[in-house]
């Protein structure tokens, strides 16, 4: 049987959190868990007080991880992300999903958590630790403990690019999901939907740095580009598959911004 | 597991039942309340046949922890309607022809009805992207588009 605590603030729920609780932000990932009868758990912990606060600080930007889509989308502050949080399902899941959550979300979503990948994010737990979001993903599958935001650092508009490719149009779900910051010498390549988790591309990324970008510039990136990947079969597309088109839309992305 | 106890104001009038623990918005509404008009299609966020508003905001009602709208204002289509009066979106759903089956209806009214309150003369593609959450089977979307650009010039945002 199920049961539901709600707690003042986010420390003293994340102290009640077990290995059979779950903790409820925006629903859309817990919620489904609970219509679908995951018996995984058995607790609904939640937090009356919600981090929805997004603002530049002097190293870049902080997003409390109770922010929704809507909310990354509203902020000014966040212009970076709003290509990122836009692509995110429909209206109404983009005034539930939280960045938080994201962070948690299973293939084939979890689009914003890619572009923080590719932006070198850092999570930042309850207890004011912060974890790059690198170290914060391959753990993941054991993470204990909530999170409060995540700090995103100052990027050029112009050096971040996101695409997530879909089978339709204008809301599917990612056939895979790339972001990338084209620091010159210091790129981040990230695939999402491509492994367990999002993944860095990093033998890509090694070819990209300094590379000019046009057809002969990327062409090394391109042939290199899944080698750190572990893309899976799933009803939308076959590992193959997957391996194949990778190449197709890192060039879009690459050359033309994400476009076709 | 003890229930716990819900207020919350439905289509302007003041509701307060006793919740499961767990029991999703729609759940509370279809079976606690006995509005029926939102629809529940996939349980799981895919199809948007739950959406109501919540403080005149879409937000998928299968997905949504009941307890967390204590206090809060639910719009469902049930309220659209004043008295025989239909809403300028049913009129011009029911004109176009835009309900088939019906099933998709409900979420396709609520969703657009929140784009129409805030974005008054929309956008053929604004208009596609407030309904991008929601799935129809029947109608193939485009008289459910024409639909909503008509109840627009028709002064649909009331
Ligand atoms: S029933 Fe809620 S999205 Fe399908
Ligand atoms: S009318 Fe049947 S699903 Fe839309």
């Amino acid at each position: 049987m199920l049961s539901v605590e709600t707690y003042p603030t986010l420390a003293e729920a994340s102290q009640a959190m077990t290995d059979r609780s779950r903790f409820l932000a925006g629903g859309t990932l817990v919620m489904r868990a609970v219509n679908y009868g995951d018996q995984g758990f058995d607790r609904i912990v939640r937090a009356r007080q919600v981090d929805r606060d997004i603002r530049t600080e002097s190293g870049g930007l902080r997003i409390g991880a109770g922010a929704t889509m809507a909310d990354v989308l509203a902020s000014r502050d966040a212009a970076l992300l709003h290509v990122v949080a836009a692509r995110i399902g429909g209206p109404a899941v983009r005034n539930m999903a939280t960045v938080g959550g994201n962070l948690f979300a299973p293939n084939p979503y979890g689009e914003f958590t890619t572009a923080l990948l590719a932006l070198d994010a850092q999570v930042v737990g309850v207890n004011g630790q912060t974890t790059p979001i690198e170290s914060f993903l391959s753990g993941r599958a054991h993470h204990r403990g909530l999170i409060a935001a995540v700090t995103v650092p100052r990027v050029s508009e112009g050096d971040f690019r996101f695409l997530k490719a879909t089978r339709i149009k204008p809301k599917g779900v990612a056939i895979m999901t790339i972001a990338a910051t084209l620091t010159r010498g210091d790129t981040r390549l990230a695939f999402g939907n491509m492994g367990p988790t999002p993944l860095r591309a990093k033998s890509a990324e090694r070819a990209l740095n300094n590379a000019t970008l046009d057809e002969r510039g990327i062409a090394q990136a391109l042939e290199v580009c899944t080698q750190d990947l572990q893309p899976a079969d799933d009803p939308l597309a076959s590992s193959w598959y997957r391996r194949e088109v990778a190449p197709v839309h890192l060039k879009r992305l690459l050359l033309n911004g994400g476009r076709r | 597991m003890p229930k716990t106890p819900l207020t919350f104001t439905l289509n302007d009038g003041e509701v307060a039942v006793f919740v499961d623990p767990g029991a999703s918005l729609i759940d509370v509404l279809r079976r606690g309340v006995g509005d029926l008009t939102p629809k529940q299609g996939c349980a799981q966020g895919t199809c948007g046949a739950c959406t109501v508003l919540i403080d005149g905001k879409p937000h998928l009602s299968c997905l949504t922890l009941a307890e967390t709208v204590e206090g809060r204002r639910i719009d469902t289509t049930a309220g659209l309607a004043g008295g025989p009066n239909l809403h300028p979106l049913q009129k011009a759903f029911m004109e176009g022809f835009s309900a088939q089956c019906g099933f998709c209806t409900s979420g396709m009214l609520m969703a657009s009805k929140a784009l129409l309150d805030r974005t008054p003369n929309p956008t053929r593609d604004e208009v596609i992207e407030a309904i991008s959450g929601n799935l129809c089977r029947c109608t193939g979307y485009e008289p459910i588009v024409d639909a909503i650009l008509s109840a627009a010039q028709q002064g649909g945002a009331r």
